[in-house]
């Protein structure tokens, strides 16, 4: 049977994705902006985050009415709770995005205090998981997000990587270097959390799809 | 622990089957919520409790009906006794046309030895309490419970019943005549008797089933599909059919 309930999950489930689309379109310029240490790139991230905030209002505002209207219940109802979990995680994502961005534009204008190698491999991973993300959530598939879950321990331990480097070959060695070796060090990090909200999703969709609570539960996994 | 337990219960009206092969547990002291679209045999579950169905010719039934140790079925079970133990509640309230006092004493005359006047206005005065009306009727005991509001006159049904000491409560739509306001006043009571009685209720309106019940079964066809916890049924339903009846896709 055709219901009108219908038409408006489909409309929400539009408006996470664009959701989704705009947060890793934040993460990718902000991670170029680093690599090519464009300031006017950082900038643009930081401008664009407005959008995904009037955007992430938007979803929720969506989510509660469709909750008072129609009372769904059952795969409507872990649709409808599952996206505004997703929606609130995609907008911390894009927070970040521009928390990098602001750290970019500290260290553009100094001197480049050490080739990006596991950064850049750190930032892929999280581009990764979010397009995994956002893809588990579209098709409904519960092994691509339980893959996005696994992943986060890679992550985990590039950031360890990259913060033991920055703090004992630069930050302790000379500490004239912090200014410059700081920001990245909170990059990483940034980084870091964007997974860690990745996994949010990723988790998220597993209880969508098959209501399934895996949060805080890793063996559930298996 | 289960109050009432089901086992492969079948009825049949003349040669239709409006129950098939039932097995459930009622929890005591719960509130369960039987669900279902229209005819799909939730009435006749309900009433099979205490035997309502007896009354209709041509009803047939196997299988086991146990509520503590009495076999509900059986062909020596005491009609009168079994359904002062399992009391029902109907959709549209059915006081007497007699005074409120007389309502709720009405049973204790029909069951019980006579007793005197005032342990009758105790029991009176205790029931009325049970249902939140002591306080809007304690002066109006002999007026006729036809000049009721339609809550009132359910929640003095509720009072009549529990008069008797019941066991277990069963409950037909009981708030389909009654507005949003007068529901939830039912509602709340039900959470209230819940503590002293088993509750089973037979609901059209999910959101109340969601509301009330502790444990919800989903019937189709005469079938009981699926029975469990109701924060279960309304959010991971396991079967296919209770997951588009309570999302609104069957039809």
């Amino acid at each position: 049977m055709q219901r009108h309930l219908d038409d408006e999950l489909k409309e929400l489930h539009k408006d996470i994705l664009r959701m989704g689309v705009l947060t890793q379109e934040a993460i990718f310029k902000s991670i170029e902006a680093l690599k090519n240490r464009d300031k006017a790139q950082a900038e643009e991230v930081i401008t664009a985050d407005s959008k995904i905030d009037e955007l992430e209002l938007a979803v929720d505002e969506k989510c509660i009415d469709l909750i008072a209207r129609y009372q769904p219940m059952a795969t409507d109802l872990r649709f409808i709770t599952t996206g505004m979990k997703i929606n609130s995680d995609l907008e911390r994502i894009a927070d970040l995005a521009v928390d990098i961005s602001q750290r970019v534009q500290q260290i553009v204008d100094k001197p480049i205090l050490k080739p990006l190698v596991d950064i850049p491999k750190l930032s892929q991973i999280a581009q990764n998981m979010v397009r995994d993300a956002i893809n588990a959530f579209v098709e409904h598939d519960v092994a691509l997000a339980k893959s996005v879950v696994l992943s986060d321990s890679e992550a985990d331990k590039l950031r360890n990587a990259v913060h033991d480097e920055l703090l004992n070959d630069y930050i302790l060695r000379d500490p004239a270097t912090a200014d410059r070796a700081i920001p990245l060090l909170l990059i990483s990090r940034h980084l870091e959390r964007i997974c860690d909200h990745t996994t949010n999703i990723a988790e998220d969709v597993i209880y969508m799809v098959e209501a399934k609570v895996v949060r805080h539960h890793p063996e559930e996994l298996k | 622990m289960a109050k009432i337990k089901v086992n492969n219960l079948n009825l049949w009206y003349g040669s239709f089957q409006a129950l098939k092969g039932v097995y459930a547990n009622f929890a005591e002291k719960k509130i369960t919520a039987i669900i279902g679209p229209s005819g799909c045999g939730k009435s006749t579950m309900l009433r099979v409790f205490n035997r309502m169905n007896d009354l209709i010719e041509g009803v047939r039934t196997s299988g086991e009906i146990i509520i503590d140790n009495l076999n509900v079925l059986g062909e020596e079970t005491d009609l009168v006794a079994l359904r002062k133990k399992v009391g029902i509640v109907f959709q549209r309230p059915n006081p007497f046309p007699l005074s409120v006092y007389e309502n709720i004493v009405f049973g204790i005359r029909v069951h019980e030895q006579p007793r005197k006047k005032a342990e009758l206005n105790g029991i009176v005065e205790e029931s009325l309490k049970s249902v939140l009306l002591w306080d809007e009727l304690k002066d109006k005991l002999k007026m006729p419970a036809l000049h009721l509001s339609l809550e009132q006159k359910q929640r003095l049904c509720i009072a009549r019943l529990i008069a008797v000491k019941p066991d277990v409560v069963l409950m037909d739509e009981p708030c389909s005549t009654l507005d949003p306001q007068a529901t939830a006043r039912i509602e709340e009571l039900m959470r209230e008797l819940r503590k002293n009685y088993t509750i089973i209720i037979v609901t059209h309106n999910m959101q109340q089933a969601a509301r009330v019940s502790d444990d919800t079964g989903f019937m189709l066809l005469g079938e009981l599909v699926e029975f469990g916890a109701t924060h279960e049924i309304f959010t991971a339903p396991k079967d296919k059919r209770t997951e588009d009846y309570i999302t609104g896709r069957y039809g």
